[in-house]
């Protein structure tokens, strides 16, 4: 049997820098919120400069896809295994574009007194960053049903969601000195419910490179 | 029309375009050795079917079936149907003189006669009773721009063809082709002995003739059959495993085995 070990070891190369990308953008998030949460001013910069890793490796994977596609040309599942890993790497660079987005809106609320304690928000980057743990996994094992059922949670990110904004808002009236805080608390849980959605995304692209149709798991 | 499955992979989809060639249930034996089982599949008019395979699998055997070439081997022994346009081809009053005319083929080594270039493409409506000069300069000139070399070699009509590059000589024989109006053009690997440069052209003239010809090309290139094929028939040791649009073929085929194929795993 004829076994292209080339193009074999290049998909397990894309394997890993991608797995490597998610990693990264996991920690950003669980970063970015831990700086919320203690008011680290110092590790929300280090999220904003880490950034430039997530970045780099998806132009790494974008380089090797592109070397791939000139040279194996290849066809049916390892190019649907090719193109998935770009949208996959697309996904995760925005998501830690999110976690930058995160640590800037700390280092806007910056030392004020958090006008209530961050419980919920934790919460939700929890559940996003346990999507994220899920769906790389879906990834590695070509596990549709993973893929699926990790998209599923997307909806208990989004009810927490809901729950936070309204309380947010709720404050406004009666805090009308802490509209900045609560305007950039607001910008955090959007981001987080992003995350979210990326996964979701995730999910899809994953399902399409096993199965060869697109799905839509945010309907 | 409605969704028609002959059988397991075999993707027909509903469709307005007419079937110029249908293989019903073709069987061939070279003597004992059975090299075609139990082939279905329609062809379409206007589209460029690839058939794709192994060494061995009997995608020329097939192609030689469909202009009765196959039975000049004399141990061969056919069963089934194939229809040309609605008539079995193998129907005793069927005549392959009439279904060659209309039937054109290219091989993998370009064999011009040993003429002019001009005398090469006069040849077949020479044979058929064209003697008007006129007439035949009209048929060369056609059938040359047709193959796209007319330019390369309107000066020099009555040089001859051994002459030219095997690239032009490979089109040399398309415009032959040509020349007699065929309805069909059989392609049996046309470009593995060229350049990459004069099998590009020739991919390019496929695709300007399938406007005006239905082609059926068996190529060992796969990414030539994905570039230039609508269609691709994936055969392995005798018999058709698959056969749909290009685009899902190499997309996201199937079978197993055709994906083992195309994906090189095995060969």
């Amino acid at each position: 049997m004829a076994i292209r070990t080339t193009l074999d070891k290049d998909l397990e190369r894309l394997k890993e820098l991608l797995i490597e990308m998610v990693n990264l953008s996991k920690t950003a998030v669980e970063k970015s919120v831990q700086s919320l949460a203690h008011q680290n001013i110092m590790m929300a910069q280090e999220i904003i400069e880490e950034d430039q890793k997530i970045n780099e490796l998806e132009e790494k994977i974008n380089n090797l896809i592109i070397q791939l596609i000139a040279q194996q040309q290849p066809v049916a599942s390892d190019l649907r295994a090719i193109i998935a890993g770009l949208k996959i790497s697309n996904d995760v660079e925005r998501i830690g574009d999110l976690a930058v987005n995160i640590a800037k809106s700390v280092l806007h609320i910056g030392e004020s007194p958090l006008i209530k304690p961050i419980v919920d928000l934790p919460k939700m980057a929890d559940m996003s960053i346990d999507m994220l743990t899920k769906v790389i996994q879906a990834y590695i094992d070509s596990d549709i049903d993973l893929a699926i059922q990790t998209a599923k949670y997307d909806d208990n990110v989004d009810e927490l969601y809901g729950k936070i904004i309204n309380e947010l808002f709720e404050l406004m009236p009666t805090k009308p000195e802490s509209l900045n805080q609560i305007t950039q608390l607001a910008f955090i849980c959007r981001n987080l419910e992003r995350v979210a959605d990326h996964t979701t995304n995730m999910s899809e692209h994953i399902i399409y490179m096993v199965k060869g149709k697109n799905v839509d798991l945010n309907a | 029309m409605s969704l028609q499955i002959i059988q397991d992979n075999i993707d027909i989809e509903p469709t307005n375009q007419k079937i110029v060639y249908d293989t019903k249930d073709l069987n061939l034996w070279y003597g004992e050795e059975q090299a075609l089982k139990n082939i279905n599949f329609p062809i379409y008019e206007n589209e460029v079917t690839a058939i794709i395979g192994p060494s061995g699998c009997g995608k020329s055997t097939y192609i030689k079936t469909l202009n009765r070439m196959v039975e000049l081997v004399p141990i061969v022994r056919i069963s089934g149907e194939i229809l040309y346009r609605g008539k079995n081809i193998f129907d005793k009053a069927y005549k392959e003189e009439e279904l060659r005319t209309k039937v054109g083929m290219v091989f993998q080594k370009p064999n011009p006669f040993p003429k002019s270039i001009y005398d090469n493409i006069a040849y077949g409506p020479r044979i058929h009773g064209i003697r008007n000069k006129k007439i035949l300069d009209e048929i060369v000139e056609k059938s040359l721009r047709g193959a796209a070399i007319w330019d390369e070699v309107k000066d020099r009509l009555h040089e001859n063809a051994y002459g030219l590059s095997g690239g032009q000589q490979q089109r040399i024989c398309i415009a032959r082709c040509l020349a007699i109006e065929p309805d069909v053009i059989l392609m049996d690997e046309p470009t593995s002995a060229l350049d990459p440069i004069s099998t590009l052209k020739i991919e390019e003239l496929v695709q300007e003739l399938k406007q005006n010809f239905s082609i059926i090309i068996v190529t060992h290139n796969m990414q030539q059959a994905a570039r230039i094929s609508d269609r691709t028939a994936f055969f392995l040791s005798g018999e058709i495993i698959e056969y749909a649009k290009t685009d899902k073929m190499f997309s996201n085929p199937s079978d197993k085995r055709t994906e083992d194929y195309i994906t090189g795993r095995f060969g």
